[in-house]
């Protein structure tokens, strides 16, 4: 096979965007999954066990630079793409409606998928950052009964739920990046089966309503975390 | 019922005398006209009325007048063969302007498709596309009695869907990157369809994109834009399979 060509083909660099794509929603539904944790056991055990889980178990640790390389090659092919598809159109139109034939995230990704990179710089200092790099007063160990054991771990629930709930501009910013993620995924979702080639008239259908419900359980279950934490505490 | 006469309209159109010179929009006024007349007599009553004020008639591609050709092209008021779905800029009428309207007008706009003059663009580069791999070249021998192939009837229709492909380059005029994946999955498929076709889907597929990327068009989003401008509503769903038989054909290299 000529890896080269494949690489910077149009089709060729779709497919990888396709994959990290998927790759990254299987990501952050097993991430969301956890996060919800944090609203429903206000003492944070349940969410400090599945922390400690996800920090100490092997299989998360090798995945973790797996994790940063899909992310990566999504994004440095989207950059490609997006030059690509920019150079293909030097002289633009006085008028354009497109709005008739395409929907808004679609046309939208890059921005979309701009604005989730921001987010993810953010978040990666508010949590990653002061847990695995620099560490944080509020993350001092505390003991949790973990299946009848007393087992010691970080308080990550007080780091996080401190941030909701001392910062009403943080809870915001966090709401944002969910529906920002959401959106990006109402399209995302669906293109990469078609980009994979797994569509036709009848799978279509059913990877646009999926896609939807997709991107929307991410908008709200990232979304409703800081709500929650703003309305009750 | 005899069809309204629009007293006054606006058009305001693309003017490029070549491939190098800059252009520029002007707006010409025009009267009395029918919205019973096609767009492209509108057009050619306007230049009538150019050629007899000395000036010089608007240049647009045009040939069947009757939707099959795929000669006429034009991105009017937004959108690629204007305000209607599917169908040509020859089948679209003045009943879709109102009385007093501007009417923007403008040429394909893609790097692979430059203007030639005014709103004629050079679509040569649809049929580089096609001279890379949109035929059979087996020997096919003398006239087969048709029968003795069976190819079912919904691999039949499938085929016959794409090959209603005209090549006027709508959706790549209509797409924001102006890939030209819809026309090149609809040359794949009406022969990956087929037994015949099937013989070199491999290099076909292969060769084909090679060709477009080539050319500098831009690659796929699936924004979906392009099936819903086509005049041949040709689906997108050819575009999963031009992706499936490039990706085939790529991973068995
Ligand atoms: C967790 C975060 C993300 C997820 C789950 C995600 C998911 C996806 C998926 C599934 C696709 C469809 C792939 C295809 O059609 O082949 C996609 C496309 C894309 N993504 Fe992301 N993405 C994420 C982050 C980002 C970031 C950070 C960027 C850019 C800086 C980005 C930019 C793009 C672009 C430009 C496309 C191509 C648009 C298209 O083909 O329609 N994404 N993303
Ligand atoms: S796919 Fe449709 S829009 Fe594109 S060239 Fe063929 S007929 Fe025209
Ligand atoms: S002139 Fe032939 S399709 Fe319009």
């Amino acid at each position: 096979m000529s890896k080269g060509s494949f690489l910077s083909a149009s089709i060729g660099r779709k497919f990888f965007m396709s994959i990290t794509g998927l790759f990254l929603i299987t990501f952050i539904i097993v991430h969301m999954s956890i996060n919800l944790l944090l609203i429903f056991d206000d003492s944070g055990d349940l969410f400090n066990i599945a922390a400690n889980f996800m920090a100490t178990n092997p299989l998360i640790k090798v995945m973790e630079p797996v994790l940063a390389l899909g992310f990566l090659v999504h994004i440095v092919w989207s950059v490609g793409i997006t030059i690509q598809n920019m150079r293909a159109r030097p002289v633009g139109y006085n008028k354009a409606i497109q709005s008739v034939n395409s929907t808004w995230a679609s046309r939208n990704m890059f921005i979309l998928g701009g604005l989730v990179l921001v987010f993810l710089g953010l978040h990666l200092f508010n949590f990653w950052w002061k847990i695995k790099i620099v560490g944080d007063p509020l993350l001092e160990h505390i003991t949790v009964m973990q299946g009848g054991i007393p087992t010691e771990m970080e308080n990550a629930y007080l780091l996080v739920s401190t941030l909701f709930k001392e910062s009403i501009v943080y809870c915001l910013i966090y709401i944002a990046g969910g529906i920002l993620l959401g959106l990006h995924v109402t399209h995302g979702f669906w293109s990469a089966f078609q980009t994979i080639g797994l569509n036709n008239q009848i799978w279509r259908k059913r990877f646009y309503v999926l896609a939807n419900i997709i991107g929307w359980i991410f908008a709200i279950g990232f979304s409703v975390i800081p709500l929650y934490f703003m309305i009750k505490f | 019922m005899a069809d309204k006469i629009l007293n006054k309209l606006y058009i305001k159109v693309w003017r490029q005398n070549s491939p190098k010179e800059k252009g520029r929009f002007e707006t010409y006024e025009i009267e009395d006209i029918s919205q019973g007349s096609s767009f492209l007599e509108m057009l050619d009553i306007l230049n009538d009325k150019l050629i007899r004020d000395g000036k010089d008639p608007i240049a647009f591609d045009h040939d069947c007048r009757e939707g099959i050709c795929g000669m006429c092209s034009l991105y009017i008021n937004g959108r690629a063969h204007g305000p209607d779905r599917e169908i040509t800029t020859c089948q679209l009428h003045m009943r879709k302007f109102n009385e007093g309207d501007t009417i923007t007008i403008e040429p394909w706009r893609a790097g692979s498709f430059p203007v030639i003059k005014d709103l004629i663009v050079d679509r040569t580069a649809f049929e580089q596309i096609q001279h890379a791999g949109g035929f059979v070249s087996v020997n096919t021998g003398g006239i087969p009695d048709g029968n003795a192939i069976p190819i079912g009837y919904d691999d039949a229709e499938e085929a016959m869907d794409a090959a209603s492909c005209i090549g006027c380059g709508a959706c790549v005029a209509t797409c924001k990157n102006s890939s030209a994946m819809l026309f090149v999955a609809a040359k794949v498929s009406q022969l990956a369809k087929l037994p015949q076709g099937k013989v070199e889907a491999k290099r076909r597929a292969r060769n084909m994109v090679a060709k477009m990327d080539e050319l500098g068009f831009g690659g796929c989003t699936n924004t979906g834009a392009c099936e819903l401008e086509c005049p041949k509503s040709i689906s997108i769903s050819h575009i999963a399979r031009l992706n499936r038989e490039y990706l085939t054909a790529k991973f068995s290299e």
